[in-house]
């Protein structure tokens, strides 16, 4: 299918830019920021109306968008992109479970929640994670799509991803898949819940990573069920360092060893430790940002006190400082999500998040200051950014 | 038979009435599906299953199955269910 999109003039890809790609509620947006990233130029809506869950750009091409859509009506499904949006393809093959073979209830897949694309040495390899909880891979840049049984159906990894009843409140999700820049076999992946897992062999098969995570207070915590990391990240610079953001801290792994260790205990206590989003600094493997929520009593979800801020480290989380210049210093109840924050690769590096509330903010200095970049959007569930050669 | 398509699924047909074959339910989602690659996976559910928000009817009846014969229906009306905000 090709859906018509309205372009605005000027609008569109040239070397040097950056490109954010912002994934909502109610559709997607393609903002294009010049080479000092004060000026930017819209594109969208692409898909107004559709529940985009995320929108990559493959960096291996440099021209391969895949956006994850479906709508309240339709069922799932992914659409591509080598024209940066100008025409959208349908999947062939969207993600979808295996069809039940026991005369159990057969799983359906609700929407496609999270996208990586694959090594650098294997071009067209995607990895999709959905809700129900699946993983999925496409070896053609995303037209047709095949489930990995070895995880989607192994019956000790469906006892611990759960029921629709032990994830989020609009679904389980299985995200933060990542592929060892170094190793194309070696993976990580996360499900909400269910843990952190770990492969050696391309996804085939998975081991539990858990050592040192926290779970709530009265439950098991060598029991994957209880796990519930939110988001995941490798350093690039030092590919052994992995970060995560969890519902029970900040932590910080460094392999070969297997054990986490929380490094959110010192952020101020009446921030906590908690929030979806974390981020990794693409040269400097000690310094990340977090975006703290009140996840005290019912789990507001929203910045603390009213008071957003982002929180960032230079020493790997032993400390912590907060950068909350240009945000707004009360009554703003927003968050942010666990896909829709992220870094540029400039120097300073470039952040950028997406709020609930509709509001992509941008920061030219690491944090810093923060602007603005648009505002009355639907609720920001995505934001990818991305270098133009 | 006409087939009346929703708004949501005319970017498959670009008409809101087209034309279609089979003795089933079944039958004229696969026909849909030849004619517009794409459009049955957004109703039916790779268990075989309608999805939620989707409804068809012939003759002010709603289908339930896709099995459902529809032998002397001359028009397939395809709805989606009102949902979300």
């Amino acid at each position: 299918m090709t859906l018509p999109i309205e372009k605005q003039a000027g609008a569109g890809p040239a070397t040097g830019q950056t490109l954010l790609l912002v994934a909502t509620r109610k559709g997607a947006w393609l903002y294009y920021g010049d080479q000092e990233r004060r000026t930017w130029q819209t594109d969208g809506p692409h898909f107004l109306g559709h529940i985009v869950n995320h929108l990559q750009l493959d960096r291996r091409d440099g021209r391969t968008l895949l956006a994850a859509a479906k709508t309240g009506h339709l069922g799932p499904t992914i659409f591509r992109s080598t024209d940066f949006g100008r025409h959208w393809q349908e999947a062939a093959r969207p993600p979808a479970f295996a069809p039940a073979t026991d005369g159990g209830f057969g799983r359906s897949v609700d929407h496609t929640f999270w996208l990586t694309a694959g090594h650098a040495d294997q071009p067209g390899v995607w990895f999709a994670g959905t809700s129900p909880q699946g993983l999925f891979r496409s070896e053609d840049s995303g037209l047709s799509w095949a489930p990995y049984s070895g995880l989607n159906d192994d019956a000790q990894y469906r006892k611990w991803m759960g029921s629709v009843q032990d994830g989020t409140p609009d679904g389980p999700k299985l995200h933060s898949i990542i592929v060892d820049p170094r190793d194309a076999a070696h993976m990580y992946l996360a499900m909400s819940g269910g843990g952190v897992h770990e492969s050696a062999d391309g996804g085939l098969s998975f081991t539990p990573l858990l050592e040192g995570l926290q779970v709530v207070e009265g439950f098991e915590p060598n029991d994957p069920t209880f796990h519930d990391p939110h988001c995941l990240r490798l350093c690039p610079s030092r590919p052994d360092r992995l970060y995560q953001q969890n519902h029970c801290g900040i932590y910080r792994l460094d392999k070969p060893d297997d054990r986490w260790q929380r490094i959110g205990h010192s952020l101020p206590a009446a921030i906590g430790d908690i929030g979806f989003p974390i981020v990794v600094h693409p040269r400097d493997a000690d310094t990340v940002w977090v975006f703290p929520m009140d996840g005290s009593s019912v789990w507001p979800r929203t910045s603390p006190d009213g008071k957003p801020a982002v929180y960032t480290t230079h020493d790997g989380g032993a400390t912590w400082h907060r950068l909350a210049a240009g945000l707004p210093g009360e009554q703003a109840w927003w968050t942010v999500k666990r896909q829709a924050m992220t870094a540029d690769s400039h120097d300073p590096v470039g952040l950028y998040f997406g709020t609930t509330s509709g509001e992509l903010w941008q920061s030219r200095d690491e944090g810093r200051n923060w602007q603005c970049l648009a505002a009355h959007l639907p609720e920001i569930y995505a934001v990818e950014a991305a270098e133009l050669d | 038979m006409k087939v009346l398509i929703p708004s949501a699924l005319r970017s498959y047909t670009t008409d809101s009435r087209v034309d279609a074959t089979g003795e089933t339910l079944a039958a004229v989602l696969a026909d849909l599906e030849r004619r517009y690659p794409g459009i049955r996976f957004r109703m039916i559910d790779e268990q075989g299953r309608i999805r939620p928000h989707i409804r068809f009817f012939v003759d002010g009846t709603q289908l339930r199955s896709l099995g459902q014969p529809l032998r002397a229906a001359t028009e397939l009306l395809i709805v989606q269910a009102l949902s979300g905000g």
